[in-house]
């Protein structure tokens, strides 16, 4: 039997799947994480720092859902802070200084609800990371590995090439969340997950996503090593292209690519 | 059936919800015709309430100098999608037959106090305001005539956030409105964002909240995370004031919340200083 978008959602949020701890591990040869948005904060439910990928040098930001019981509690299980897409920001402009490309690690059920989150202006942090992602002066390659769950996901995802595992989703809303509105019953996730059309094959037909990058079979949970590596060539590849681009025309091709979004049809 | 004939006796009776307005912040009940009268704001606790994209664009752009455009842009069902009522071209198109609007924001050419400028103004009542593909492309074209004729960009936001019938395309919509408007103000044009009641979600995490100023009006709901979420989350109660005008004022994220009657002129008064 093919595979139901609910069955790929299960996969996307196995907690089995590698993190950013394991492909940090299995894809970068070294890696030195940088805290703190300078401003109240080091967040830990998004992180980033230098490292070598290949012969590449670049700065490695990702959503860090944790490995451990303390851990996801400490990083809000990915669900980062506006203190998190701050210290993005932040450590994304270093890398533009010094003409280094930033690779995105996307896995969050989304930005972090909270009282501070709120306070702090969740809304704001997004929506100018998302400004500020769209004119940086350096090649984005995105990799959506998991779970891409709605603005907490996109603030980190915009980009020059967006990549997406096989397996991971990438949606507007949880399919928990959109059955419990326009279902009015949370059960009918199922459901939702199918209208919503929230897989890589489905999403690189809408024009969303750039590049489908192949699991080992049964899901990357599975196989972390051939997983990792399976990311590994498509990033490279991808720096490999942008790299050659100038960057005005980098910017400019970014711009053409964001403002396409939702013009493939009708 | 004689029997049945008392029914049209009844009719003539309108149902209590055609006289009164009820404020929602306060919960006091007004004629409709004195929530209509003062602009509808509540008399009594100074909440100022929805008006649709019409009747704001009637207070706000100089008589007879709003001209729409980008009309023709509207939703697009790339999904096909269907939920448990039926499918959203359904209902889009049941909201566009109802309203009269084609999108969740009309937009336009105005002038402000005889300042010439780019307005789009949302409408809560299409589709919760939802940010769709025609929306987004309605701002983007926008930001794009700005440029080109040298004008400064004003919004109204009102929206519940991304349209999810729309799903993915609809949160690229956040991205492809802030590209947008980053390259407005490359360009060197101002952006002035008036958040209404209520701006949530991906409209707020987005070009809401984007504006070289942050303006909003007396107790207008503004936030991302719905309460409830937050509530479930936290475990905690928060506080009445939480996500409103004023609690985002005090925390830093709006520049001013400006009454209704002194909008027009408020905004009027910006572009003068920044000599548009």
């Amino acid at each position: 039997m093919a595979k139901s978008a609910m069955d790929c959602v299960k996969l996307a949020r196995d907690p089995k799947r590698p993190h950013l701890k394991d492909f940090i591990k299995l894809i970068c040869s070294d890696f030195e994480e940088l805290h703190g948005d300078r401003l109240v904060n080091d967040d830990r439910g998004l992180v980033g720092g230098f490292a070598t990928i290949g012969s590449e040098k670049v700065l490695v930001l990702g959503h860090n859902k944790g490995a451990t019981v303390e851990e996801n509690m400490e990083a809000n299980f990915g669900m980062a802070n506006p203190d998190g897409y701050r210290k993005a920001m932040r450590l994304a402009k270093l890398a533009e200084k010094f003409h280094l490309p930033v690779v995105t690690f996307v896995d969050t059920p989304g930005a972090y609800p909270g009282r501070e989150a709120e306070e702090r202006g969740q809304a704001e942090a997004i929506a100018k990371s998302l400004e500020f992602f769209s004119r940086l002066k350096t090649p984005v390659v995105v990799v959506v590995t998991g779970e891409g769950g709605s603005g907490g996901a996109l603030a980190i995802a915009v980009g020059d090439k967006i990549l997406m595992m096989e397996n991971a989703i990438y949606s507007v809303i949880s399919p928990e969340g959109c059955a419990g509105i326009l279902w009015r019953d949370g059960a009918k996730a199922p459901e939702a997950a199918e209208a919503l059309k929230i897989t890589a094959p489905d999403l690189l037909k809408l024009g969303a996503i750039d590049e489908v990058v192949k699991e080992p079979a049964g899901g990357a949970q599975k196989n972390h090593k051939a997983a990792a590596s399976a990311v590994k060539k498509a990033i490279l590849a991808a720096l490999k292209a942008l790299k050659k681009i100038p960057v005005d025309e980098l910017i400019e091709k970014r711009y053409e690519k964001i403002r396409a979004y939702g013009n493939f049809y009708g | 059936m004689s029997w049945f004939e008392p029914k049209a006796e009844k009719a003539k009776i309108p149902p209590a919800k055609a006289l009164w307005a009820i404020c929602p912040k306060c919960g006091s009940h007004f004629e409709k015709a004195v929530w209509k009268k003062n602009n509808a704001i509540c008399p009594k606790c100074n909440y100022h309430g929805r008006l649709s994209a019409r009747e704001r664009i009637a207070q706000v752009a100089d008589a007879g100098t709003f001209s729409e455009v980008f009309r023709a842009v509207s939703y697009s069902d790339h999904l096909a999608f269907h939920d448990a009522t039926g499918p959203y071209k359904a209902k889009v198109e049941a909201t566009i037959a109802k309203s009269g609007e084609t999108e969740s924001i009309v937009m336009g050419t105005a002038k402000i106090d005889g300042h010439p400028v780019m307005l789009g103004v949302m409408d809560f009542a299409f589709m919760g305001g939802s940010l769709g593909t025609g929306t987004g492309e309605r701002i983007a074209r926008a930001c794009e005539q700005a440029i080109a004729e040298n004008r400064p960009l004003v919004l109204f936001s009102a929206s519940g956030g991304a349209r999810m019938h729309e799903g993915i395309l609809s949160l690229m919509q956040m991205a492809k409105t802030s590209a947008a408007i980053a390259k407005l103000k490359e360009a060197g044009l101002p952006y002035i964002s008036v958040l209404t009641d209520p701006t949530t979600g991906g409209v707020s995490a987005s070009y809401a909240m984007l504006g070289d100023i942050n303006v909003t009006e007396p107790k207008a709901l503004i936030g991302f995370a719905g309460r409830r979420v937050i509530e479930n989350t936290i475990h905690q109660k928060l506080p009445d004031d939480f996500q409103s005008a004023e609690y985002l004022e005090k925390h830093g994220f709006i520049d001013k919340i400006v009454e209704r009657s002194e909008l027009k002129g408020f905004l009027a008064k910006m572009l003068g200083y920044w000599g548009f």
